[in-house]
Parts: structure tokens; C-alpha cells; sequence
């Protein structure tokens, strides 16, 4: 890059314009302008001598894109908390700054997760449909009956940013116990909500409500599995709105089936989309959001000034206001 | 002595029937679905207590064809609209509901349909189910969040205060009220009391959990949207009268407020192709409000229990 000439940037989708305006306030922006995203091929060619990227989760970022831009790159930016679709270390190794959004996406999160795991407990899927199909009579005292959170013990793997808001989102529906599961204790946190640091089966075993509030990593793809399934109370309830890669799907699909857990709260699957031909769908006692966990119009545009900024900071060599580091 | 009787008139909670068999002779309609009028009227006759819900009609020829020796009629709810309370006070019949029991569930369910509709859960599920759900983008079925919003309650009870208390964390900005009388709860959660005008034109989550009464009945009508901010979402898991459903239809047909989640609807039930089911910004769910396992069988205990702690102590 000449001294003079603005750096240049990609941005792979249409983002919210407070994001895109940031950008184009000082680089020469070249956005794909579309709701759906570039093809293999002309993703690679919009690379080409890039400055910096801003891409989606849905974006896979590994040795052949980063080679595609070039030498120039200097940072990445993603429009997410999770960064399971860059390959890190390619990155590293040509001293590719990576930034991500997390904290400012926290809140909405935390709150998509309780009403799915509301929606989910509280038998709402269940419920609509009836009103539909005109299977709404007069109240019955033991119809569409569920868990209530009064009393349970709620069960948080990974105890992150959006497991505590989650966790204290939680706290005065009458939860009489937090326990939570990771790589390490959370003292400080922890203690806010009086949750006790236990080990991934033993939170299993005694929760009434399976959180899962983890990044997709290779320790926990496909944590959710046949095994831990059956080490799950058969009443109980299991809520994902981290990554689908954690949950080996099919087992979780025999275990609903089966009785073995009482129900599902999905937010993300195997694959996104998920076909609508998939057995989750049919089953009554689980429920199925497309990966809306962040998306409010606040959180959104707050991400991608985040994002832009994130991106702005790598291409003056600053430090991001959050990078990933291996 | 020969045991008094109850009837019960409808499938309940083992637990519950065995408990009332420790005192009483018990006759259960053992159904899920509402006993006929006439089938009601003959199996009352005799009978020290009735044991119902609220979709049982307890008027004055019930309470005549159960005869001068009824002595108490207890509900298994909170509200008794569906009981003639003047009828039973002139007769000298106690009349027993159980209000504590499930305002906890109810609060709960309350919370959960608010977040369904202003997070579009609803349109969320349709959208994967109808293959409307393709790659994850950063500006689709976006809602707005509870964080610094103005949450309103109509009705400042156990449900309207524990809605408020488990909101709370959420991040809501304000929290105000309305109720006959101001409540000292409200200082535990920093809620302030203002009038009716203040709370439509200021809520940007309008939660109606009061009883319904004379002065609420139809409370919510086209003057109240009127009224009420075009981004604004109403809940409604208390009583359906409280709220004028046609005007409701208009408010959200026209977007003189955002969306609406309905548990209790006049009539009720709505027959299956009634607008507000079709709305895209409307949930309706089916009176399930206090669903949660373990508060319907405290509901039946507890109405089980009235009954024994008022027959068998006197």
C-alpha cells in the first residue's frame, strides 16, 4: 500500500450501514452487496490485494482465501463472537490480526436464550398449534403440562459472558441451583449467582436445565453426544445457542425420540440451514430458532461498528478493541 | 355418621382425590373435557362441596340443585368469574380459590411469551419449518431487545410483581404500575406508580395482570391503543374481557402498536380462523399460564386442602 491511497477493504455481505459507513468513511470499500454470499470463486477474486476483510460466520477463512488476498492482509474481522470459521493459526502465521464482537452481543443473546429455553419448557411450540388447529377446548388441569424453573437446578457449560447473563437472567425465576461446567473456575462470577463449579457429568446427572453456552473448539465439538445424553435426566431440558457443532445431532434426535431427555431449545444446528425435512421438526417437545440469537436491530448495527472499528484498528496497526489471540 | 360428599368435576391429580377420600365420599368426573350441564346438575344434588375449575358455571340452579346442604364451593384457580359470589354469599357458602399457589407459574409463562414476540420467536419457528431459513444474516427476523426498555404493568399482584422481578435483570430501563392502590413492592424493584394515561403512553411492554373486574373489564380498548407507542407490545395472561379484541385486531392490522401475546382471549377459546391466530405479531397460546407440573398440583392440593381445612375443622 502507497502512502496516500486508502486501504482497501472487502466487506463479504450487506451489513448493517453504520458498519459499512465507518469503513468507507477512510478505505476504499468493496461490499457484496447481498443478503446471499459471494460464490468460491468470486469470494476469492474480491480478496485479491485486500487490506482488510469483514466477513460472516458463514465465511470460511483458511490458508487458500488468505492466500488469495495476499501478502497485504493485515486483519480479518468477523461479525460474531464465535470464530470457529477462521483457521487461526493460518492467520498467525502471516500476522493476521483477527477481531470478533463479543460483550456487545451478550445481552441479546443471554435473552434469546431464555425465551427458548422458556418457550421450550413451557410447552409454547405445543400450545400455538393447538390454537391453530383448533385443538383449543376449554382448560384442563393436566393439559400440555411442563418443567417450571421453580426450584430446578440449571446447569451452564461454559460459563462465559453469555452463560452468566444467562445465569443471572435465570436467577429470579425461583432456580433453587446453579451449577456450571468448563475449563476453569469462575470465582468472582460464580459467586453473584452462588453457582457451583462441578464436572461436565455431574452437571449432567443433577441439572434439570442443560445450558449450553460454549464455543465450538475441538474439546467441545460433539460434546453432546449419545453418552451424555444418557447421563441427562429424562426430564430434562437441553438449551443450545452456542454452535451446532457441539451436539452430535442424530444422537440428540434418538434421545428425544426416545424419551431419554425431556426436550430441545435449538438455536443453532447441524447443518445452518437446517433442511425441513430433518426429524427435529417433527418432534413436539423440541424447538427450532434460525440462529437468531443476536439479531436485534440495536445488537446488529452495534456489531458491525464494532466490527468496522475492530477492522480499522488492524489496518492502522493499532490494537483491536477485540482480538482474537491464540 | 355418614361421610359428606364431594364432587369433583373433572379428571384432577390422584394426590389430590386421595386426599379427599382420607374425609369424604368423592365423585370424580373422570375426563378431560367439561361435564355436561345436565350430567353436573344431577350429580351435585346432595353434596357438602363442589370441587371445580373455571369452566364450570356455578349459578344459582347449580347451587339450588345441589340443595341447602352445600356449604362450600372451591375453584381450582385464582379467578372466580365463573362463580355467582352474591349467590353464594346468600346462601352461606364458602367460596375458595388458590391465589398463591400459581402466580410464579404464571409470571413465568407471562415472561415467556413477552420474549417471544418482541425477540419473533414465532416467526423464527414458521421460517425454519417452511424452508424460509437460509444463511445466517446479520439483518433478518431482527426484534428488539428488553435492555433499556420501559416495561409497564396493569395490575401490580403476585403475577404483575413477579413478571416485573424476573424482568428486571434483563436490563429493562423503567419499570412503572398501575393498581387500585399503590403497593410498598414496588419500592423492592424501583417501580413507580403512575396513572392509566401514563402507563399506555410510556410502556414499551404493556403487561396486563390484573383480575377482572367492573372497572377492567374492556379496559384495553381502541382509546388505549390510541394512546400507546407504535413500537409497543401488549401481553395479556390475565382475562380476555380485560381487552377489546376487535379493537386489537385493528391495533395490530394497522401497526398502531408493534405486536401482541395473548394466553387469555374473549372469546375463549378463539376458533382456529380468527385474525388474531393469523396475525404475523400476535402469539396466542391456549390459557396454558400456569402449566408447570408442579403448580397444577399445588392448584389441586390447594383446593383439596380449602376444602378439608374448611369442612372437617367446623
Amino acid at each position: 500500500m502507497s502512502s496516500g491511497a486508502r486501504p482497501r477493504v472487502f466487506i463479504s455481505r450487506r451489513i448493517p450501514e453504520e458498519g459499512r459507513a465507518l469503513l468507507a468513511a477512510t478505505c476504499d470499500v468493496n461490499s457484496w452487496e447481498s443478503d446471499e454470499p459471494p460464490s468460491h470463486s468470486e469470494y476469492l477474486q474480491a480478496v485479491a490485494g485486500v487490506d482488510g476483510i469483514l466477513c460472516l460466520l458463514t465465511d470460511t477463512i483458511n490458508g487458500e482465501l488468505l492466500d488469495a488476498a495476499g501478502p497485504g492482509l493485515k486483519v480479518v474481522s468477523t461479525l460474531s463472537v464465535g470464530y470457529d470459521h477462521i483457521d487461526v493459526k493460518e492467520c498467525a502465521r502471516r500476522n493476521v490480526k483477527i477481531g470478533y464482537t463479543p460483550g456487545i452481543l451478550t445481552a441479546a443473546t443471554a435473552e434469546l436464550t431464555v425465551a427458548l429455553l422458556l418457550a421450550t419448557s413451557r410447552r409454547l411450540k405445543e400450545g400455538i398449534r393447538a390454537v391453530e388447529n383448533g385443538e383449543w377446548g376449554s382448560w384442563k388441569p393436566m393439559w400440555l403440562c411442563g418443567p417450571g424453573l421453580e426450584g430446578a437446578t440449571v446447569g451452564i457449560v461454559g460459563f462465559g459472558r453469555i452463560g452468566v447473563t444467562v445465569g443471572r437472567c435465570l436467577k429470579p425465576f425461583g432456580v433453587a441451583s446453579f451449577l456450571y461446567s468448563g475449563r476453569s473456575e469462575k470465582p468472582v462470577e460464580a459467586k453473584e449467582l452462588g453457582a457451583m463449579f462441578v464436572s461436565f457429568d455431574e452437571l449432567l446427572a443433577k441439572s434439570d436445565f442443560v445450558v449450553a453456552c460454549c464455543a465450538l473448539t475441538d474439546k467441545t465439538r460433539n460434546l453432546f453426544n449419545a453418552s451424555a445424553f444418557k447421563k441427562m435426566k429424562n426430564s430434562a431440558v437441553f438449551v443450545n445457542t452456542s454452535r451446532g457443532g457441539i451436539v452430535n445431532q442424530n444422537d440428540l434426535i434418538t434421545a428425544l425420540q426416545s424419551g431419554q431427555i425431556g426436550a430441545a431449545g435449538l438455536d443453532v444446528t447441524t447443518p445452518e440451514p437446517l433442511p425441513t425435512d430433518s426429524p427435529l421438526l417433527k418432534l413436539d417437545n423440541c424447538v427450532v430458532l434460525p440462529h437468531i440469537a443476536s439479531a436485534t436491530h440495536k445488537t446488529r448495527a452495534a456489531m458491525a461498528v464494532l466490527a468496522a472499528n475492530n477492522l480499522l484498528a488492524g489496518l492502522r496497526g493499532d490494537k483491536l478493541p477485540h482480538e482474537i489471540q491464540i | 355418621m355418614t361421610r359428606r360428599r364431594v364432587y369433583v368435576t373433572r379428571q384432577v391429580h390422584e394426590e389430590a382425590v386421595d386426599l379427599l377420600k382420607e374425609h369424604f365420599d368423592v365423585g370424580v368426573w373422570a375426563s378431560d373435557e367439561v361435564v355436561p350441564r345436565a350430567e353436573l346438575l344431577e350429580q351435585v344434588q346432595g353434596v357438602d362441596t363442589v370441587f371445580c375449575t373455571i369452566s364450570d358455571n356455578i349459578d344459582a340452579k347449580l347451587l339450588d340443585a345441589a340443595g341447602p346442604q352445600l356449604r362450600v364451593v372451591a375453584t381450582m384457580s385464582v379467578g372466580t368469574q365463573h362463580i355467582d359470589l352474591a349467590e353464594c354469599k346468600r346462601r352461606d357458602i364458602v367460596v375458595a380459590n388458590t391465589p398463591d399457589v400459581a402466580a410464579d407459574s404464571a409470571a413465568e409463562f407471562t415472561v415467556a411469551l413477552l420474549l417471544m414476540v418482541t425477540r419473533r420467536c414465532l416467526e423464527g419457528a414458521e421460517a425454519v419449518v417452511n424452508g424460509e431459513w437460509g444463511l445466517w444474516k446479520p439483518m433478518w427476523i431482527c426484534g428488539n431487545e428488553v435492555v433499556n426498555r420501559t416495561l409497564g404493568i396493569l395490575g401490580f399482584g403476585r403475577v404483575g410483581f413477579g413478571v416485573a422481578r424476573r424482568l428486571k435483570p434483563f436490563g429493562v430501563k423503567k419499570i412503572l404500575y398501575n393498581d387500585v392502590i399503590q403497593s410498598s413492592m414496588g419500592a423492592e424493584l424501583q417501580a413507580q406508580f403512575v396513572d392509566l394515561d401514563t402507563l399506555f403512553r410510556e410502556s414499551d411492554f404493556l403487561v396486563v395482570s390484573c383480575a377482572l373486574t367492573g372497572l377492567t373489564r374492556n379496559l384495553i380498548n381502541k382509546e388505549t391503543f390510541d394512546k400507546m407507542k407504535p413500537s409497543a407490545i401488549l401481553i395479556n395472561t390475565s382475562r380476555g374481557p380485560v381487552v377489546n379484541t376487535a379493537d386489537l385486531v385493528e391495533a395490530l392490522r394497522s401497526g398502531q402498536i408493534a405486536g401482541a401475546g395473548l394466553d387469555v382471549t374473549d372469546p375463549e377459546p378463539l376458533p382456529p380462523n380468527h385474525p388474531l391466530i393469523n396475525l404475523k405479531n400476535c402469539i396466542v397460546t391456549p390459557h396454558i399460564g400456569t402449566n408447570s407440573t408442579k403448580a397444577r398440583l399445588n392448584m389441586a392440593l390447594n383446593t383439596a386442602r380449602n376444602i378439608i381445612d374448611t369442612l372437617v375443622r367446623t
